[in-house]
């Protein structure tokens, strides 16, 4: 059986370079695409006050990144309408009292407004204003009052230390191809014989289920690490992904999950009556993982139900063990939760698939 | 080449009040079947006569409503895989794997029979020398002719010199030399020991079976030598036979559907 399995992998090149060429693209459209910082926001200036006080606000905000200032407008009037056609998302408004109350000892007040529809881009927007008005204040106080800032969190973000999205997304973009790969030939494997006829006639040989079965998955683990390999090595070339933790250990892991996932296929060939039917439970199954597996959104963030849903999907606990190993390095001792769900699930799903799979045509 | 004579020996397949019901249903209603070792039988029927289902049933592939089923002497409900063992079995769509070679296909089925090393390759080599299939070996299964990729159905349907081949509808879209050859090499196995149970419309094809049992909706309705068959309908050949059968079904059909206003 495993033989006859890499023999028609071998022949049928198409579909090997679909699982292997395919992958790669989409790990670029993706990693190009799904970028979710928001740098360099568009920003127009309406500075009515026109003084030394409001230049240096204006320095402060641009330091921050977020900001690009694009344009210096007389009125509130015109910054609204650049709002409004969408040529500037933000305008920074310095009111003419402002230098003046700041000399007087009062609160400088500047305004902004932020087209806030794409809640993404705004809160960038927000952050970066809160973060330029305490700067400024700050200095400010030490140089006017030679008063220092009674408190202060200094943030070391570890790990991904320039906060870069792509650095989250790629290792989710390898468990999120793996699964759609291997979900999708392991239900169109038992459904293509099927199709083809040369189910019945495995049928009457005495050939046992579960041969069938493992004999159906195993040349598909190969192309689930060839997969593997090429996402990952396209990661560490055109994003920079770390691979702070062992390779051997993320592979051996991967074994589990890869299985897993190839379950899921053989569980939905076993349900399917035709390739069409077998892609279509395929897609249907992808959704929640794309959704809820903590990929993009943080599961932290989900009503617990959804969390619940979320921790039923082998992809959630191998995006655990894939930013865990790549990104932190951790090493076997702090995996062993997601070895155990991932086995569990692994287990169940091929004995579910072997049960159901009926040697009979009726 | 009509054998008269019966076939006398231990019975390979036997069944007793085999009945098979789907929903409303009945593909094939009690039926009493015995055939003997090295026996060509022939299931004729018009379409939906329920030959396909009796066969499956007796490989297994279909669990039978009721009645038992004996095949090479073991239960096919109870001892299914032994059956299985026993059998070969060659579909009306061949089962082929198109990507691999004809070597590859055989080697493959062979395997799947527990036949392995040195003494799966003498008895291919065996095999193809006598099928003459020497000369394709290295050819993809999906680029053979009709005629070649039934004799390659056959070859692998045959490797493990089973007991019993079932042959559902074998030479349907076969050119008529191909199907001559195809029947020297059944009688070639028949000779050697192999029962051959056949479905088949072709009625030249029923009337180089030794037996014939004739299936109508389900009922087995004769049984005996093709001489015998022409007899008992009162024809002059299996066709008319067969004509005569398709048309009184079609006529009960009528009936019925009269009878059922929907």
């Amino acid at each position: 059986m495993l033989w006859k399995e890499f023999l028609q992998l071998r022949r049928d090149r198409l579909t090997f370079a679909m699982m292997t060429l395919l992958p790669a693209m989409q790990l670029l459209l993706f990693g190009y695409a799904v970028q979710t910082d928001v740098r360099r926001l568009p920003t127009v200036v309406v500075d009515e006050s026109r003084s030394s006080e409001s230049r240096a606000l204006i320095r402060v905000l641009a330091n921050t990144d977020n900001f690009t200032f694009v344009a210096a407008l007389p009125d509130r009037a015109s910054a609204k309408r650049w709002i409004e056609r969408g040529a500037a998302r933000v305008a920074l408004v310095i009111p003419p009292e402002y230098q003046r109350n700041i000399r007087s000892g009062n609160t400088g007040v500047a305004q902004m407004l932020i087209d806030a529809a794409d809640p993404q881009s705004s809160g960038a927007a927000i952050s970066g204003a809160q973060l330029a008005a305490q700067a400024r204040g700050a200095q400010l106080l030490a140089s006017q009052y030679k008063i220092r800032p009674p408190v202060e969190i200094r943030v070391r973000p570890w790990y991904n230390p320039a906060q870069k999205s792509a650095t989250f997304i790629v290792p989710g973009i390898v468990g999120i191809l793996l699964t759609i790969t291997m979900t999708l030939i392991a239900s169109a494997a038992i459904v293509k014989e099927r199709e083809r006829g040369t189910l019945e006639q495995l049928i009457v040989t005495p050939i046992g289920r579960t041969s069938l079965m493992l004999g159906k998955l195993v040349p598909f683990v190969l192309v689930g690490y060839v997969q593997m390999t090429v996402v990952l090595a396209l990661g560490v070339i055109f994003f920079d992904i770390p691979i702070m933790g062992s390779l051997v250990l993320l592979y051996a892991l991967a074994l589990v999950f890869i299985v897993a996932s190839l379950g899921v296929g053989l569980l939905i060939s076993t349900v399917a009556r035709s390739q069409v039917q077998a892609m279509q439970l395929g897609y249907f199954f992808m959704l929640p993982n794309i959704l809820l597996s903590g990929y993009i959104f943080p599961r932290a963030a989900m009503p617990e139900p959804a969390q619940w849903i979320g921790a039923a999907l082998p992809l959630t606990w191998f995006l655990d063990i894939l930013r865990g190993v790549l990104l932190k390095g951790v090493g076997m001792r702090d995996l062993w939760t997601q070895l155990g769900v991932l086995s569990a699930l692994s287990f169940v799903l091929l004995v579910v698939s072997v049960r159901r799979f009926s040697k009979t045509l009726d | 080449m009509n054998d008269p004579e019966r076939v006398v020996g231990p019975a390979v397949v036997q069944t007793r009040a085999l009945r098979k019901v789907y929903g409303e249903l009945v593909a094939v209603h009690g039926l009493d079947l015995e055939i003997a070792r090295g026996e060509v039988f022939g299931l004729l029927g018009p379409n939906g006569s329920g030959k396909t289902t009796t066969i499956r049933m007796l490989c297994g592939l279909v669990v039978p409503t009721s009645g038992s089923a004996n095949v090479a002497g073991l239960d096919v409900a109870t001892n299914t895989e032994g059956v299985r063992r026993r059998i070969g079995y060659m579909s009306q769509r061949y089962g082929l794997y198109d990507e691999l070679t004809v070597a590859e296909n055989l080697r493959f089925y062979s395997s799947v029979y527990g036949l392995v090393g040195h003494d799966r390759e003498q008895r291919l080599a065996a095999h193809v020398e006598s099928l003459g299939l020497g000369s394709r070996l290295k050819q993809r299964a999906g680029t053979l002719s009709g005629g070649w990729k039934q004799r390659l159905a056959l070859a692998c349907a045959t490797a493990h010199h089973p007991d019993l081949v079932f042959l559902d509808e074998p030479t349907a879209g076969v050119d008529p030399a191909a199907r001559r050859t195809f029947w020297e090499t059944i009688y070639q196995l028949a000779r050697e020991g192999t029962t051959i149970l056949v479905t088949t419309h072709y009625m030249d094809e029923a009337e180089r079976c030794q037996r014939l049992a004739f299936l109508s909706r389900g009922h087995l309705i004769g049984l005996g030598t093709p001489a015998e068959i022409v007899k008992q309908f009162n024809a002059n050949t299996i066709e008319d036979v067969f004509v005569m059968l398709q048309q009184r079904d079609e006529a009960d059909e009528a009936v019925l559907s009269v009878a059922r206003p929907s």
